[in-house]
Formats: structure tokens, C-alpha cells, sequence
């Protein structure tokens, strides 16, 4: 019968709804409402995984998201298998598919386990002591081995087909955790006014009311409590709700991430919605209302499937509707555990006993129990458990002796942990109380932590704690507010556990359930001098597993502290660290992913030579057409002919990358004397001039054309990658070395479209497109500016070269680039021209032996060792890297210097990057090779190389390092093509 | 206490009961021939270093915590030595050396793990300097192999080889480089100093640096004074801390750089995988966690910790490159402190201070440094000069212009 372990009546699951899922293929049935934990519990499954380590047999320990056991995978399709989700909070839905992990070839049957008889050899750091001979053993044998054995789930096969989205969010106050103190908080703060979020990880609010079969609150049952309290928080306008949704990490200044589960809870969702959303939320006030977490018992065989603890089994017999077993046993380190036994008992499940750990069992809930005929006995130890796949009995100690009570449930109720981790992330110090543990102790501001996150348990006093801090928290933001209070009847007060170390028994008693760390690790850990908790968790792997020891770190602390002889204050917590319980990497990349992880961006060109069949590259942020091949012509072939048209005609470029900045300003004149190394201060309006930029080091930056348009304006070009960078380096001295200059720097790359015009008849192709400017040589020399109309539409015309051709760069709207360059187009191939791509005009301008910034520079050339020493102003009391040029290395002899390499076999052609040798056997490299083109013109490959004091070594012998071995080359000038500037100003 | 198989199969059969301390827990004495500052890796490997190679065991390593709590713990524990330029190279192919012989020589394993580290090539311009860079380091000796697109797929082809803005085109592989267990760097080599003499004192803070007419005299401690002649420090991003109490102000900015842990997932990613343009890092450990990292937060602090903002644009380049990734989950952030000098590289030298000497400067690369680090300042601690392996990790480049600039980012702390 399906569901055998269902209650008659009860809880918060939906049995008009049953739903189907399966687990390792097997068909269940479940109920809408119900966790996949709960409904396993329902048809009677507790072995759901396999630990890290050991491969032991493993059950559901927990109710929410500390479960550190029942981990699996769901598979939603394809691109859709998410593995290590806990159990314990995934929502059923129809048709869930689960299925368990780290197992081979089954979960009842791994072969793995195998690990689990070795035990004895594989004490805690077992690998730093072994694997060490013989030496290549470690690379060959032992760590495939280690790593075959790795990992809990198997990652996805295909890229992630669904959507994450973020949201940004600011708030008066942030309430996180939707239990009894959380709700009472938001409810005063949402009356105020106030704008609220409140978020909780559950898909339902209410936290352990969701559980509370008997108390009262204001004279109703809790569960109306908590449904009016919930339509007034939905009432309030201002107020926003946020179920399944983790506050994972606090950031400085009440920064609080939160992370919204959408849809892996339905079953057929909205194909637009998001499957998650990261939330940022910036909070005036944040109130933490985490709860706490209950803490395992640490004796011999607490690990077997069926061992849970007390609290989760409560919230599944009064929640779930579930029976989580025929027979039980409770063992109670405190009163809360007898909650567990008497739900068991009401619903119908024989409670064999409650095993009390206290010498006596005085309060009210063990009152309450034996009063239900529930045997109780006190000054018990758990001295054992059997059972393989599940526990079948338990053995308890006893003054007198030991008793073997046969069981298939034993519930664990260690005392309850506060939930630090928000708080701690906060930098907020805890303290050590004895009865409670670690609490909050220094304040931090704007974060105030409410109900058992801070120690305050019993209803009563958690609803009171939060209702008072709610109100405090959003008159603290500016908003009048009040707490209420209500009269809380029925919630029996529990007697809280301290946390105590367990005694030494024999056995292997785990700790962290995952990792399969146990109690005689931890203290082997201790014994081998690792005394700080910080080592200790990294030595034994404690709380290092996907739980990060939720259940595990206040017992392996304890154990720690008993073992060293310590306070456990003074042994301390380890560092709680972002994120909460795990978070997809999906989530917090958001969008940004593919296409839109970083803009691609284009010229108003860029579909017109896609049409035309442009190979495109990537240059910084940019695509830039590489070549134009023509049917039947190679890369190679392609940007042999553009280059030779240019040279003989006329070629077509695209510009338009190229970095542009406007300055503008007074003393627009002064600041650029001041950041590049030219003399442009004297530079006519009308004018142009090749200048370089320094950073503070005195090393070359970048490069470009100053135009100066008028008396206090000029259109300055950068590198295509360095736009930004350039902008930005002159912004920081604008900003903070010379403010009293009056200057304006505006970015305008993207506001000109950049068409150049390069060839022995540029003139005569732009000629008749240009309005009002004499083009003749006099008249518009080499580096010359005009504003002006071309195609009627206005432009600035700069006479600039890259080619050493005669050259004009029409600079025109963006908008109106493509109506320009087409009309230019006509005229190019009307005169028997080409359009050409980088590839050309990088050959091009390689054989006139001009540099590219970032090609033949590295960051750590000087303008002397380009050989561009001359483009200083020699008057010039200071620029950007002035200073540093004085630096006695920047002058020293052996510099790198840039020139031209001849090769002897000038069929070959050298790869850039390639070592320069001053013998062919050397292994030391006095220089690489920067650029290398095979070129037609020249008849030969032209290459610059930076070689060590190089301008010295002119006609010298080098060797360049090829693959195929060394190749000697000659050193020779790098301008191969008109040195003396002819066709440059013809 | 020799660690090996045999030893653990014996304590085996007592139940694992006979081991002793790793290290000693001893009290610090008066006076010490050398003091190093910092139980990092390379404060370690340092003291280590004095003690075999230069026969000074009298030597105390003070750490102001628990050792290995600063960077040495926090990193993404990748070892390589592909570097480019001369000041680098030698020392960075000589500290891989050392981890090909550590585990033996420490008798500890460090599972140091040469995996291979690939560097990503995503356009013609990255592939040119990833050229120059690997024929650097091939002229040299160092392994170093240029894989064109095929050759990258062939090894990891669950990347994203298509996308719009960083499509893969190859990649520089230096196939000894790798991973190392960097807690057990950090233990083997306290372990390792310990069994040579070495105190290692935990839970001791410097306060202050006793100097008197130009040499120094000792540190003053949370522990009281202690006396030496040679004083080293090795505090990473607290050097400009432990400077300043000395007097002097160094070329180092310290910055927050954070680091990831992804949940155990069964093997997806064998070697370490670099993708520069996105400036984003990762390995899988043998345990089965995705470490991965990528830029600093951009602000100077002594805050171990970062916000949120990086924490997204990490995640976007993971993404970029690993698009199966997003039902995946990260576990556990944390954030170290970095020294970032002003070009990037290291410094190992001696101080203005007669034996007072510097070891800082890392910059995000201080782990794969630590064995030839601690070597290369032992020597120089021990004979009052640098190697020639540190010759060119001079405090007096920034003033010189010798810089050893590999992004060539020039003086900006937060751009290398």
C-alpha cells in the first residue's frame, strides 16, 4: 500500500492532492505540501545516500536545510540535473525524478563501502602520511584513485538551459527567518509603516509554528495565529513577502544577499519565469531571526538510517502527517526531545522509551510523557545501535546496566545551536554561555537578532523578543511603532540542553555525518598537535562538508575542547562564511552569461562588411573586419591584394574602433601639454600631431592623433583597446593633480564613424564628396584637420596616415557612417580600389615601421626604446612620466630597442612572440619578435623585434628562435617602405 | 616520528593511538640567531630553508595566530612557473622544482598535483603573447606547449568555445604545472623546521621592532620580547603593518581578494584552467570542490572579506566559460589579504635595517612561490645578499626603474 507511514489525519500536506515521483526509478506517492524527505518517510524509505568517506548507509537526519545526509540528485531533463539538493527541501511536485548519489552499482548494495572495512587504516590526514613512495606512484596510481573516489553528485552534461534573474531591493527593515520571533517582528515593523521585506528558506512562513500542535497564542491556536498574522503582513502595502528565498551572506553596510527559489518547486512552470532570483538588499535595519538548529548525539552507531533527530521527527509526524517509524526510542539530552516522543505517541507510534542523558527528567514535557504512558528513564547513555540499512535496535546504559531495545526510530535531541552565521558574517563576536552555548554578544549596528538565533527560546518569550525589536528596529528608521504582546497558553517551557561533550565510548560515534568525521578523529587530530579548531576542521575535514557543519561544529568544538584541556570559549568557533547553504553559480551570474556576459560591439560598417564576406577578429570589446576575401581567395591571398591596392590605388577602411576623446576647455591646450610628451600647446588650430602618452612609470601607454579644432577644442584618438583606459587616466589627473584646469573630457567614440581613406589617389577618390575644403597638398597638408560637410552631412576630415600612403580619415555622425561609406565605397572601386581589414593595414603600417601599442609594447617599453624619442618636447618643463624617465634603469645600456629583422631565408616567415638569441644555440633571449607579416612589397617577411641595446646592433647577426630551430637574421631599420616620407606627402 | 604506510598500517593495529605531535608547541626563549615573522607558507618554508640548507637552527617562526590562518590558507592553491621575463622565470621554474622533490624531502604528502595549468587564448593579440610567453619559457627549459582551439577541446571540452566576446582559440599549456594541498604545504613544512630545531611559536603577534643605531634587535611580542639578529618578515598583507613599526613605508598596497569553493561534484575539471580575459581561475581538488577565483575587489583593506559585486562578476566568468555550471553551487567564499606591490612582482631583499629583511610583494601569487621563496629568503637571510635566482626582487626597483612588470599594468597596485 502506497504511503503506509502516512497519519490518519493531520498536518499541513494537502492529501486531496497526491502526487507521483520516483526515487532510483522506484514510482511513489506523495502529497502536495510535502518535501521529497517526507514523502520518502511516507512509503517508508530512510536509506537515501551513501557518506563522503566511508560510503555508510545513510538516512534523513533532519527537517530542513542542515541536513547533512539526504543528498540527491533531480533531474528536470536535459541541461537540467542538479545534483547534492537536500531532501529535506525539495518540494514535491508530479513527476519528480530522484535519485541517489555517490553509490555503485546501488544504494542498498555499494561497492564503495569497501572503504568502510579499511577504516582502521584510514585514520583522520591517513593521506599526508602515506602515498609518498615511490614518488611518481602519487601522479600514476594513488591520486586517479583518490580522485575517481571524489564528489557526492555528478555535475550536468549541457550548459544550463534556464533563466536567473537579479533584483535590487532597499528597505526600512529586512526580517530574516519567518518564525515566531521573525513573524513578530515584521508584523510591528509592517504596522508602522515601514517598508518591510521578510524572507524565510522554507516554502511556507511560520518556522516551528508550522509544527506546534498545541500552544495558543492571543487565545487562538497558533496556526491562526500565524494565518492572521500573515494576511496582515500581506495586507500592508509596504511590506513584501519572500517564501523559499535563504538570506545567503552578509555584506558591509546591511548589505544582505537573499537568494529566491521560483520555480524548481512546480511541476510544468512558466517558461518565463526565472528559475531563481539573487536579491540585494539594502536594509536601514536588519532584524536576523534564524532560529536554531537541533545537535545530533555523538555515541557509538549514531549514524545508521533511522537515527534522526528529534526535533525534524516531530515536524514530520505534525507537519507531514508522517510516521517515521513502527518503534521508537528518544534520547533526550533536554526537554525538547519529549515533544518528538509525545507526537509519536499521538500518532499512534509505540515510543519504547525516552532514554534520558540527565541524571533526572523533572519539567513539565517529561511529566507530560510518562502522564501518556511513556516510559521514561533517565541517567541513560547510548552505548550502541545495530542494524545495516536501518537501525533495528538501540543499546542504552544505564547505573545498573544495559538494555537492548529493539527500534527502527531513534530520535536524537541534543539541545538546540543558535544560528550565528548571519551574525558572524556581520562581525559580530559571540560569547559563550554555558547553558546555551555561543550567543551574540557585541553589537552590531543595524542588525539586531531576535528569538533563538540570540537564545531566547519558549514561544512566549520569542514572540515577545521579536515583537519588541520589529518595533525598535523601525522606529530606529524614522517610523512610530509599537509592539504587541500576546498571552502564549500551552508551550510547556523545555529546559535547555547544555552542549556537552560525549564520553569516550568504543565504536566509531561521527561527528560530521558527511565527511564521516568522528569523535576519535577529532581527538587524533589533538594528539597530533593540532589544537586549534581551525586546524582541527581542516586536518579531520570537520564541518567542511556541503552542510559546513551545521549539525556537526558545536559537537566537534566540545570534543576539541575536552580533548585539550580547554574552555570551549577558548578554543572558539571557526569563521562563518558566506554563503548560508550553497547558492547556484546560475543565480549570481544572472543574465550576464553568453552573448551578454560582455557587450560585443560593432561599427555602423559592421553589416555592410559582414555582407561583403569580412573575416571579422576581436579587438578589445570590438569586432573588427580582418580581411575581405574575395571568391576563391585565402586570408593569405586576400590581404596580399588589399595591401597591394593601397599601395598602387586606393583602399577603403573602417576606423571607426578607434578610442575618441573630445577635450574641451580653457585650458584644454595646457592639460594635453601636460599629459602626453609632445609640445601641442603651440599646435595651430587646423593641425595634427602624432603624440604619446606615458604612464607615471615613464612607460609607453598609448599612442594617437591630437587634432586641434579650435583655440579650446580638440579631438583626441587612442588606441582602439585603450579608449577607456586612456579616458580614465586623464579623468584621475584632471580630477585629482590639476583641478584648477578648466577642461571637459567626453568620451565620443561611439559618436563618429571613422572612415579612412588610404592610397596614392585618396584625394582623388573623397575629392568630389567634400564640401568647402581645398584638398590640395598645400592647402591640407599631411596632419591637417577641417571641420566640414561631406555627402552633405558634417564632418571633421583629418589628413592622417597609417599606411604611409597618402591617407584622409572622414570622420562623420554614427548614425550617418554607412550612407558615407558607401557613397565613399563607390568612389574607391569606381577608381579600381579596395576596401581592406586590420590584417592589411597592420602589414601596412608594419612596412613604414609604425608601432602598435600593446603589439610592440608590453607595459614595460620606453618611447626611446621604440625609437620615438623625438616626439618629446624637448621645452617641455613636465609631462605624465616625466619623472620616472630619470630612473637610472630607464637609460641603462641593454634596453630592449625596437628594429627590423632581415631573414636570411626570406621564404620564411617568424611567429610573433618568438625568442631573439645572439647565437643560435643560446638559451638566453636578448629580445622577441613583436610583429611579423609576410609582405609583398617588400618581397620579403617584415618584422620588428625588441632586441637588447638594438639600435646599436645594426647589421649584426641574430637568431630567432623558431620552432624548427634557429633561423638567422640580419638587424636592420624597421621602415622598409619610403623612409624619406615622399608618397606620405605627395 | 617518520610518516610512511608502514608506520600507519602498525598504528593500525593499536588503533591509530601512538602518533605525536606534527610539531612542537614550545615557549619562546630569549634570544634566537633568526626570527622569522609570519607561520605562513613561505615564514615556513623560510625557517626550513635556514635550518637545511645553512645549518641555523636556531631559529623561531612567530606566528600571531594559528599557523597557515593567513593567505597560505586561503588561496586557490595553484603551482606554475609560466612566467615571461627574466627577473621571474628562474625563480618561479626553480621553486617548481622544489615541489617536485617536496614530499620526499618533507616527508609529508602535500599532494603536490602537476595536473597541467592551461592558460585560455581568446584573440590573436592573447595568442601572440601567449606565444612569446611560451617560447620564454621553452628557451629556458621549462615545458610549455601552444594548443590551437582543437587542442584546447580535445582536453576540456565542456568549455564554451563560441562565445561572442571571448570564443577559445587555444591556450598555453605548461603541463607540470598544477595543484598542491596548501594546508599541507603549510604543515609538512612546520613538521619539516620542527624536526630540524626550529620553534615554531603559534599565538605570539609581533607589536613591535626593536632597532637601535640602524640594526635591529628583536620584536617585541604579545609574549614579551624576543632578541635576534636577523629579523624576517614574511606577513604577506600585513607587511606594510609590520614595516611601519620599523619605520619604514613600503611599495605595497594590501587589497581583498576573494576566493570560491563550489559543493563536491564527481570529476569535471582535470587540470587548472585560466581564462585571462575574464580574469578568472579554477582547478577541482581531490576531493571533489571546484576552487576557483578571480579579480581583487578593487579597494585597499585589511578586511578578510569581500562584497558582493565581485562575488557576481566571479560568477559571470564562470558562467562565460562553463555554462553546465548553473545548477551548480557555491559552497563557501572567503577573502585574503594580498600584498600587491607596484609592478606586480615580489620582493626578497634586505631592508634598510642592518637584519632586518623583506619578503612580500605577492600580489595573488604567493602560493606557487612558497618553496623557492622560502629558499631564495633563507639565503639572503643567512648571507646578507640575494640569490641570483632574487637578485632582481629588489625593494630599490621602484625607485631604480628595474621593474619586473609581466602585465606590464604599470604602477597600479590593483591592476596586476
Amino acid at each position: 500500500m502506497s504511503q503506509r507511514f502516512r497519519t490518519a489525519a493531520g498536518g499541513r500536506i494537502d492529501r486531496a492532492r497526491p502526487l507521483g515521483f520516483s526515487f532510483d526509478g522506484r514510482g511513489m506517492e506523495g502529497f502536495a505540501g510535502d518535501t521529497l524527505a517526507s514523502a520518502l518517510l511516507a512509503n517508508g524509505v530512510h536509506l537515501v545516500g551513501r557518506s563522503f568517506k566511508y560510503h555508510r548507509p545513510r538516512g534523513i537526519l533532519a527537517a530542513g536545510s542542515e541536513e547533512p545526509n539526504a543528498l540527491v540528485e533531480i533531474d528536470r531533463g536535459a541541461g537540467r540535473r542538479t545534483p547534492n539538493l537536500r531532501a529535506t527541501q525539495v518540494e514535491l511536485h508530479d513527476g519528480l525524478v530522484a535519485r541517489s548519489q555517490n553509490r555503485w552499482p546501488s544504494l542498498a548494495f555499494d561497492a564503495g563501502a569497501v572503504s568502510d572495512r579499511l577504516a582502521p587504516l584510514l585514520p583522520t590526514g591517513f593521506y599526508y602520511k602515506t602515498f609518498l613512495w615511490p614518488p611518481r606512484a602519487w601522479a600514476r596510481l594513488y591520486e586517479p584513485l583518490i580522485r575517481r573516489a571524489a564528489g557526492l553528485g555528478r555535475a550536468p552534461d549541457t550548459a544550463d538551459p534556464d533563466r536567473y534573474v537579479q533584483c535590487y531591493a532597499h528597505c526600512d527593515v529586512l526580517v530574516i527567518g519567518a518564525g515566531p520571533a521573525g513573524l513578530a517582528a515584521a508584523r510591528a515593523a509592517a504596522g508602522s509603516g515601514a517598508r518591510v521585506i521578510v524572507c524565510d528558506e522554507g516554502a511556507e512562513f511560520g518556522g516551528s509554528l508550522l509544527a506546534e500542535e498545541r500552544a495558543r497564542i492571543g487565545g487562538v491556536p497558533a496556526a491562526e495565529w500565524l494565518r492572521d498574522t500573515l494576511a496582515r503582513l500581506e495586507a500592508a502595502p509596504e511590506t513584501v513577502l519572500l517564501a523559499r528565498t535563504t538570506a545567503f551572506g552578509y555584506y558591509a553596510q546591511n548589505m544582505v544577499g537573499l537568494i529566491e527559489r521560483v520555480t524548481d518547486h512546480l511541476a510544468a512552470p512558466d517558461p518565463a519565469l526565472p528559475r531563481e532570483r539573487l536579491w540585494q538588499v539594502r536594509a536601514r535595519e536588519v532584524i536576523v531571526a534564524a532560529g536554531s538548529i537541533e545537535r545530533p548525539l555523538v555515541f557509538p552507531g549514531n549514524d545508521r538510517p533511522g537515527i534522526m533527530l528529534a526535533g525534524a521527527v516531530q515536524s514530520y509526524v505534525v507537519r507531514y502527517g508522517v510516521r517515521p517509524g513502527r518503534r521508537a526510542v528518544v534520547a533526550a539530552e533536554g526537554d525538547s526531545a519529549y515533544r518528538a516522543a509525545l507526537a509519536l505517541h499521538a500518532a499512534g507510534v509505540e515510543v519504547a522509551m525516552v532514554a534520558d542523558l540527565r541524571d533526572a527528567a523533572e519539567g513539565a514535557l517529561p511529566q507530560m510523557a510518562r502522564d501518556a504512558g511513556i516510559p521514561v528513564r533517565s541517567g541513560a547513555t547510548i552505548v550502541g545501535t545495530a542494524g545495516r540499512l536501518r537501525v533495528r535496535s538501540v543499546t542504552i546504559g544505564f547505573s545498573g546496566g544495559r538494555e537492548r531495545v529493539a527500534a527502527d526510530l531513534l530520535c536524537m535531541g541534543g539541545g538546540w545551536t543558535p544560528s550565528l552565521h548571519l551574525y558572524s558574517q556581520a562581525r559580530g563576536r559571540p560569547r559563550h554561555d554555558p547553558t546555551i552555548g555561543f550567543v551574540p554578544r557585541t553589537p552590531v549596528p543595524g542588525l539586531t537578532c531576535v528569538g533563538a538565533c540570540r537564545g531566547v527560546f519558549g514561544l512566549a518569550e520569542m514572540l515577545a523578543d521579536g515583537a519588541q525589536a520589529g518595533a525598535a528596529a523601525a522606529m530606529r528608521a524614522g517610523f512610530a511603532a509599537s509592539g504587541e504582546s500576546w498571552a502564549v497558553e500551552d508551550a510547556p517551557s523545555c529546559e535547555c540542553a547544555p552542549p556537552r561533550a560525549p564520553g569516550p565510548g568504543s565504536g566509531r560515534a561521527f561527528v560530521d555525518f558527511q565527511n564521516d568525521v568522528t569523535a576519535k578523529d577529532l581527538r587524533l587530530a589533538t594528539r597530533e598537535g593540532f589544537r586549534s579548531i581551525e586546524h582541527v576542521k581542516r586536518y579531520t575535514t570537520t564541518g567542511m562538508a556541503t552542510d559546513q557543519g551545521k549539525t556537526s561544529n558545536v559537537n566537534a568544538l566540545g570534543i576539541v575542547a575536552q580533548a585539550v584541556a580547554a574552555p570551549v570559549e577558548a578554543v572558539g568557533l571557526t569563521t562563518f562564511r558566506p554563503p548560508y547553504t550553497p547558492v547556484s553559480f546560475g543565480a549570481l551570474a544572472g543574465v550576464a552569461r553568453g552573448a551578454l556576459f560582455d557587450p560585443v560591439r560593432t561599427t555602423a560598417i559592421h553589416g555592410w562588411a559582414a555582407a561583403q564576406g569580412a573575416l571579422f577578429e576581436d579587438v578589445g570589446a570590438w569586432k573588427r573586419a580582418r580581411c575581405f576575401p574575395r571568391a576563391g581567395e585565402d586570408m593569405h591571398v586576400a590581404v596580399a591584394r588589399e595591401c597591394r591596392t593601397v599601395r598602387e590605388t586606393v583602399g577603403l577602411f573602417d576606423a571607426s574602433t578607434l578610442g575618441k576623446i573630445e577635450v574641451v576647455g580653457r585650458d584644454a591646450a595646457v592639460f594635453l601639454e601636460r599629459m602626453y610628451v609632445n609640445a601641442l600647446a603651440n599646435l595651430a588650430p587646423g593641425r595634427c600631431r602624432y603624440a604619446v602618452l606615458l604612464g607615471e612609470s615613464g612607460f609607453v601607454r598609448d599612442d594617437g592623433i591630437v587634432g586641434r579644432l579650435s583655440a579650446d577644442r580638440f579631438h583626441v584618438t587612442t588606441g582602439t583597446g585603450n579608449a577607456a583606459l586612456v579616458l580614465g587616466l586623464m579623468e584621475d589627473y584632471s580630477q585629482t593633480e590639476w583641478p584648477e584646469l578648466q577642461v571637459w573630457l567626453t568620451s565620443v567614440t561611439e559618436q563618429w564613424a571613422v572612415i579612412a581613406v588610404q592610397g596614392p589617389r585618396a584625394r582623388e577618390a573623397i575629392a568630389p564628396l567634400v564640401e568647402d575644403v581645398d584638398l590640395s597638398r598645400q592647402a591640407l597638408p599631411h596632419m591637417s584637420v577641417r571641420s566640414c560637410q561631406v555627402c552633405g552631412v558634417a564632418a571633421r576630415l583629418f589628413a592622417v596616415s597609417f599606411t604611409g600612403e597618402i591617407g584622409f580619415e572622414i570622420n562623420v555622425g554614427a548614425d550617418h557612417g554607412l550612407a558615407v561609406w558607401e557613397q565613399v565605397w563607390e568612389r574607391v572601386q569606381g577608381l579600381g580600389g579596395a576596401v581592406y581589414g586590420t590584417e592589411a593595414m597592420h602589414v601596412l603600417r608594419a612596412e613604414k615601421g609604425y608601432v602598435i601599442v600593446g603589439q610592440e609594447t608590453d607595459g614595460t617599453v620606453t618611447i626611446d626604446d621604440l625609437g620615438l624619442g623625438w616626439a618629446i618636447g624637448r621645452k617641455k618643463q613636465d609631462f605624465v612620466g616625466k619623472r620616472s624617465l630619470s630612473r637610472p634603469d630607464l637609460a641603462a645600456a641593454g634596453r630592449r630597442q625596437l628594429v627590423g629583422l632581415a631573414l636570411d631565408d626570406a621564404s620564411r616567415l617568424p611567429e610573433e612572440g618568438m625568442q631573439v638569441t645572439a647565437a643560435a644555440q643560446d638559451r638566453t633571449a636578448i629580445g622577441h619578435v613583436t610583429s611579423a607579416y609576410g609582405s609583398g612589397t617588400v618581397g620579403r617577411a617584415v618584422v620588428m623585434a625588441l632586441v637588447a641595446d638594438g639600435r646599436a646592433r645594426m647589421g649584426e647577426i641574430v637568431f630567432v628562435q623558431m620552432t624548427a630551430g634557429a633561423m638567422a637574421a640580419r638587424v636592420c631599420d624597421p621602415v622598409l617602405v619610403d623612409p624619406e616620407g615622399a608618397r606620405l606627402h605627395g | 616520528m617518520t610518516y610512511s604506510f608502514l608506520r600507519l598500517a602498525a598504528e593500525a593495529l593499536r588503533g591509530q593511538t601512538g602518533w605525536t605531535p606534527a610539531w612542537r608547541d614550545p615557549e619562546p626563549k630569549a634570544e634566537y640567531d633568526a626570527l622569522v615573522v609570519g607561520g605562513g607558507g613561505h615564514g615556513l618554508a623560510t625557517a626550513y630553508y635556514l635550518a637545511r640548507e645553512h645549518g641555523i637552527t636556531n631559529v623561531a617562526v612567530l606566528e600571531k595566530g594559528w599557523i597557515g590562518s593567513g593567505n597560505a590558507g586561503r588561496n586557490t592553491t595553484i603551482i606554475r612557473s609560466n612566467y615571461l621575463l627574466p627577473g621571474n622565470e628562474a625563480f618561479y621554474e626553480h621553486s617548481m622544482k622544489l615541489w617536485e622533490g617536496l614530499e620526499q624531502d618533507l616527508n609529508y604528502n602535500a599532494m603536490v598535483s602537476q595536473r597541467g595549468v592551461l592558460n585560455l587564448v581568446n584573440s590573436d593579440a592573447a595568442r601572440d603573447a601567449a606565444a612569446r610567453r611560451g617560447n620564454a619559457m621553452r628557451l629556458h627549459g621549462v615545458d610549455a606547449e601552444l594548443l590551437d582551439a582543437d587542442g584546447v577541446r580535445a582536453m576540456v571540452p565542456y568549455l564554451d568555445f563560441d562565445n561572442a566576446r571571448f570564443p577559445i582559440k587555444g591556450g598555453l599549456l605548461q603541463r607540470r604545472g598544477g595543484t598542491a594541498r596548501h594546508d599541507a604545504v603549510v604543515w609538512g613544512f612546520a613538521r619539516a623546521a620542527d624536526r630540524r630545531g626550529v620553534d615554531i611559536v603559534q599565538n605570539c603577534e609581533v607589536t613591535g621592532i626593536r632597532v637601535s643605531n640602524g640594526r635591529v634587535m628583536g620584536v617585541e611580542t604579545t609574549r614579551g620580547f624576543i632578541g635576534a639578529g636577523k629579523v624576517g618578515l614574511a606577513v604577506a598583507g600585513n607587511s606594510s603593518r609590520l614595516a611601519g613599526m620599523a619605520g619604514m613605508r613600503l611599495p605595497i598596497e594590501s587589497h581583498v581578494l576573494q576566493a570560491f569553493v563550489s559543493e563536491a561534484i564527481k570529476p569535471l575539471i582535470d587540470c587548472v584552467i585560466t581564462f585571462g580575459a575574464g580574469h578568472f581561475y579554477i582547478s577541482q581538488s581531490d576531493k571533489g570542490g571546484l576552487v576557483f577565483g578571480g579579480d581583487i575587489d578593487g579597494y585597499n583593506s585589511y578586511a578578510q572579506r569581500g562584497g558582493l559585486p565581485l562575488v557576481e562578476d566571479v560568477m559571470e566568468a564562470f558562467m562565460a566559460l562553463l555554462p553546465l555550471a548553473g545548477r551548480l553551487r557555491v559552497l563557501r567564499s572567503w577573502g585574503g589579504i594580498m600584498d600587491m606591490s607596484m609592478d606586480g612582482s615580489p620582493i626578497i631583499d634586505r631592508s634598510p635595517i642592518e637584519g632586518l629583511y623583506l619578503n612580500t610583494g605577492w600580489c595573488y601569487g604567493g602560493f606557487k612561490a612558497t618553496p623557492a621563496s622560502g629558499w631564495c629568503f633563507a639565503w639572503t637571510m643567512a648571507k646578507d645578499e640575494a640569490h641570483p635566482l632574487n637578485a632582481a626582487m629588489r625593494l630599490d626597483r621602484f625607485a631604480s626603474g628595474a621593474l619586473i612588470d609581466e602585465k606590464g599594468a604599470g604602477p597600479y597596485p590593483n591592476k596586476h
